[in-house]
């Protein structure tokens, strides 16, 4: 369940931003999260239920993109997607998987209403 | 929030303790009231949308790693290991795959030649500890509550209390779980999963995040393979299709079958 040390520090940072831009309220929070991360997305949601407690980001809406896995083959640099068996390159046959993309964990932006 | 259950109390259940250490047994307890609406409220992350405009509206582009604030400690650590010469190894594996086993095995192999130390990582007990305690060699135990993983922070506060010895070589046995405790560095100079033979020869691809983090791959029980249904072939391939750069030994803690070649890349580590 490290989902939920990821959700404080999602809460941790976003509020710490909220608040050096003198928000009143963050409306959305949205988050760049990889399939091959290591993260549960469901239990992520969740996580973030309850992470916001008694922070400004409760009642904020969390946009989580999904990013799809993308792999380089170091050998003849062709991209592919890989399978679930996280099989050879199909160009050239190596064995030489490179993930490029699918393993993100960042906090992309906040939308808050401002202090007057 | 207290990240170990997610209740609302500050405070750190993490316990760090040396083997005969009194305090060590108490309970991560904290008093959830439910009358005063506790609960989880999980559509809550999905409601309270606007429709209206919002005059002061502001959208802040942030771009910000969320694990920044662990990654920015292991570099610290890190970068302490580097001053002292400390070669800071990070052992992972589901539970029951041998680690601690295999780990006095390798103490007692090495510990004439190189100086040691040891930080053991578990949601409760002193169990492990305690056996390292016996080997002679310096040990810390990390008591993470209800934590599924070690994180730099503990590791920080651990390697306060341990002091590990300069030129020594600080083995971080992680939390037994195959899943969370690769996402979060410690500031280990290299990271090795363990998996035995009891478990499938498809290890690799069920859990791939974990082989791609490490740099060595230990697969250990060897002594078992004619009562288990383990292709060591399949297994070799499935961990080298997931992290073609891991270093694969195959060995048995118990019986030292194949220990020689771990314990010489062990003497030849370098911090």
């Amino acid at each position: 369940m490290h989902e939920l040390s990821i959700a404080m520090s999602i809460v941790d940072i976003a509020s710490r931003k909220a608040d050096e831009a003198s928000a009143e309220k963050v409306t959305l929070v949205e988050l760049d999260i990889g399939i091959m991360s290591g993260i549960e997305f469901i239990s992520l949601e969740f996580a973030l239920s309850v992470a916001v407690k008694d922070s400004i980001l409760e009642g904020t809406r969390f946009k989580i993109n999904r990013i799809e896995p993308l792999c380089e083959c170091s050998s003849c640099n062709h991209l592919y997607t890989p399978g679930q068996d996280f099989g050879a390159c199909p160009e050239c046959g190596k064995q030489e998987i490179e993930f490029i993309r699918g393993k993100e964990l960042q906090i992309k932006s906040l939308l808050i209403d401002q202090k007057e | 929030m207290c990240d170990t259950c997610g209740c609302g109390q500050e405070g750190n259940p993490v316990r760090i303790s040396r083997p005969g250490e009194t305090d060590l047994h108490q309970d991560h307890s904290h008093n959830h009231d439910h009358d005063q609406n506790n609960s989880h409220t999980h559509d809550s992350v999905h409601s309270h949308d606007h429709s209206h405009d919002h005059p002061h509206q502001k959208m802040i582009r942030i771009e910000e790693d969320i694990l920044g604030k662990n990654n920015l400690l292991a570099s610290r650590n890190s970068g302490f290991f580097e001053a002292k010469d400390i070669v800071a190894l990070n052992l992972m594996s589901s539970p029951g795959s041998g680690k601690t086993t295999l780990l006095e095995r390798t103490i007692e192999a090495v510990k004439e030649s190189r100086k040691l130390a040891v930080i053991e990582g578990d949601q409760q007990t002193m169990n492990d500890a305690e056996r390292i305690h016996r080997t002679g060699v310096p040990v810390v135990q990390i008591n993470t509550g209800n934590g599924c993983h070690l994180d730099a922070e503990m590791i920080h506060r651990a390697v306060k209390k341990l002091d590990p010895p300069q030129e020594s070589i600080l083995f971080i046995e992680n939390v037994g779980n195959l899943v969370c405790p690769s996402l979060f560095e410690l500031g280990e100079k290299s990271r090795i999963v363990i998996i035995s033979v009891t478990e499938g020869d498809d290890k690799p691809l069920k859990y791939p995040t974990m082989f791609q983090q490490a740099q060595v791959c230990i697969i250990n029980k060897i002594d078992l393979l004619p009562y288990v249904d383990f292709n060591m072939e399949k297994a070799r391939e499935n961990a080298l299709a997931v992290n073609p750069k891991l270093e694969l030994f195959e060995l048995s803690a118990k019986t030292g079958e194949g220990m020689d070649h771990w314990i010489q890349w062990i003497l030849t580590r370098e911090p």
